[in-house]
């Protein structure tokens, strides 16, 4: 056991895949700020066109170039899964420290709060930031997705805070009189962030897929925004005869989901010593 | 004056009590034993000393550590009292180190806090104060060592980590929770040895927790026998391991005699 193993960690080519089609995903909507096949509202083709050399994605019920909006809605679905889990990230994980310090009372009140607002339909959380808000916009979206997942953020921060807390580390630590804010910052986030990091992954995926319902619901991105979830349901109508208008929104949603979540697991296992040589 | 106080404590949750009518003090420079089978409540007790008994318990009689009152004191005063006048070994030294920070950065908190106070906190000074302490714990291989996270070194070598890092605050009172249950015999010999040094050598008082009665014979002054959360003997050392008044205590005693003279094949 003695024995220090200094190994660089082993890549495991399922995390190499992660990284790849995160990759893809940002490389595409990187350049969609550059250049697109088409303009988005420019009505270049024929009506749903099947892909060609002219159309690589096919074009739509307007004859609009979906490799174009497959394009702006991967910069969509970045822009929404980060701001989204950025903004209930925040929120959480403070809520949920919190609660894991505060007094009983205090902490039993903000367990309830998050399993209330989890029992809360996002939609019906999005719905009210919206009114508030009194526009439907993107902005407005990320907000209340964030909001929406911030509960859940927060529930898993203050069970895992109270599993690091009731480690004798952390007893060791106070006894030798090391503040509450250096246990927060230096022994708390660490030790949290490995399980931390995989689930805002998964929420990164669940917002991506839920601005698609806001969408459906006019309480996303106004057009002429293609979000991935927008041209899902514009090609519901059409998805026997043109199948390739779902399909490929469905497919890029779904390599990003599964690419998040394979990235998440590979950052966990470099990151995390315990795991390195194993 | 006595350095540590404890008169008439009691410790309970909303339903049972756990420790009862518990008194002793600890001298400075004195090494103080407390002996029990598990479950008698030996780490509350210790707990109760530092303030950090779990939300659900709550104590009530008297402590006084290094002359502040430790039951209802503040949060800050406690944390003032944790910094300078006591620090804890645990049992298990896996657990009590970070999985996720180098040995190193580990010892180096605690050492930075206590520089701070004095006004010097370099990162040279921390460092040559992190390497005289591994030296005075016997750390082999520090080059190598302070750089390993804990899951990467030995028993023994956490456990003298961990004994670094209680060592770094410059406590006037040494809590340690069996140091020693969880490492194998030769380890814990060198373990309690390595104790026993330091505190004799840096004049520190130490609160020595176990429930093996000849560990705590090499180590203590004096020591105090408990039973479901109650003191049944105390005196020194010598007295009670050798002709224990107690029945209960006489029964430990007789019990460890017995597995002494298994080991050694006597009848
Ligand atoms: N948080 C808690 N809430 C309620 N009861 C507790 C709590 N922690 C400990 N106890 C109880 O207090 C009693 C004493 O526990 P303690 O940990 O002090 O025993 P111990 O003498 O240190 O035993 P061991 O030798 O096994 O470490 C036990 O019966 C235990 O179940
Ligand atoms: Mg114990």
């Amino acid at each position: 056991m003695s024995a220090v193993t200094r190994s660089r960690p082993r890549s495991n080519p399922v995390h190499w895949l992660g990284y790849g089609l995160v990759g893809i995903v940002v490389l595409f909507g990187v350049v969609s700020f550059f250049w697109t096949p088409y303009a988005l509202s420019d009505m270049a083709g024929g009506r749903l066109e099947p892909p060609s050399a002219a159309h690589w994605a096919g074009t739509d019920r307007l004859g609009r170039d979906l490799f174009t909006q497959l394009m702006i809605g991967a910069r969509i679905a970045l822009v929404v899964g980060c701001g989204a889990v950025l903004i209930g990230g925040v929120i959480g994980i403070v809520t949920g420290v919190l609660a894991a310090f505060a007094t009983r009372v205090a902490d039993d009140a903000l367990a309830a709060v998050f399993d209330i607002l989890i029992a809360f339909p996002t939609l019906l959380i999005a719905m009210l930031v919206v009114a508030a808000r009194e526009e439907a916009s993107l902005g407005t979206a990320i907000l209340a997705l964030g909001i929406g997942l911030s509960p859940i953020v927060g529930r898993i921060t203050r069970i895992l805070t109270k599993r690091v807390l009731s480690k004798d580390y952390i007893t060791a630590a106070r006894v030798s009189g090391t503040g509450w804010g250096s246990i927060v910052f230096w022994h708390v986030l660490p030790n949290i962030a490995p399980f931390l990091g995989v689930n805002l992954a998964l929420q990164f995926g669940l917002a991506v897929m839920a601005e698609a319902s806001l969408s459906y619901l006019g309480l996303g991105a106004p057009p002429p925004n293609a979000s991935w979830g927008r041209m899902l349901q514009e090609a519901q109508g059409t998805v026997y005869t043109a199948p390739w208008g779902a399909l490929l929104p469905g497919l890029a949603l779904f390599a990003l989901v599964i690419g998040i979540n394979l990235l998440a697991d590979g950052l966990r296992d470099r990151f995390d010593p315990q795991r390195r040589d194993g | 004056m006595a350095l540590l106080t404890v008169e008439t404590l009691t410790l309970a949750t909303a339903d049972t009590v756990l420790v009862e009518d518990l008194s002793f003090t600890i001298a400075p420079g004195e090494r103080f034993g407390l002996i029990g089978e598990s479950g008698s409540g030996k780490s509350l007790t210790s707990l109760a000393v530092t303030g950090l008994l779990p939300r659900a318990i709550t104590p009530s009689g008297r402590i006084v550590l290094d002359g502040t009152e430790v039951i209802g004191a503040s949060e800050r005063a406690l944390g003032a009292l944790r910094g300078r006048a006591v620090a804890t070994v645990f049992q298990e030294p896996l657990t009590a180190l970070d999985p996720l920070m180098p040995l190193g950065r580990q010892i180096a908190g605690p050492v930075r806090r206590r520089l701070k106070r004095t006004g010097e906190a370099s990162a040279a000074a921390v460092t040559a104060e992190v390497r005289k302490l591994t030296d005075q714990v016997r750390l082999p291989d520090p080059e190598r060592l302070l750089g390993a996270y804990p899951h990467e070194v030995s028993g023994g070598q956490r456990q003298r980590v961990a004994i670094a890092m209680a060592l770094a605050c410059r406590p006037k009172l040494l809590i340690a929770d069996e140091p020693t249950t969880a490492l194998d015999v030769t380890t814990q010999a060198e373990i309690v040895t390595l104790l026993l040094d330091l505190v004799r050598d840096e004049g520190i008082a130490l609160l020595f927790i176990s429930h093996d009665l000849g560990v705590v014979g090499q180590v203590a002054e004096r020591v105090m026998v408990m039973r479901n959360g109650r003191a049944v003997e105390s005196g020194p050392a010598g007295q009670v391991l050798t002709a224990p008044r107690d029945d209960y205590t006489r029964s430990l005693v007789a019990a460890a005699r017995r597995f002494d003279d298994a080991l050694e094949g006597r009848p």
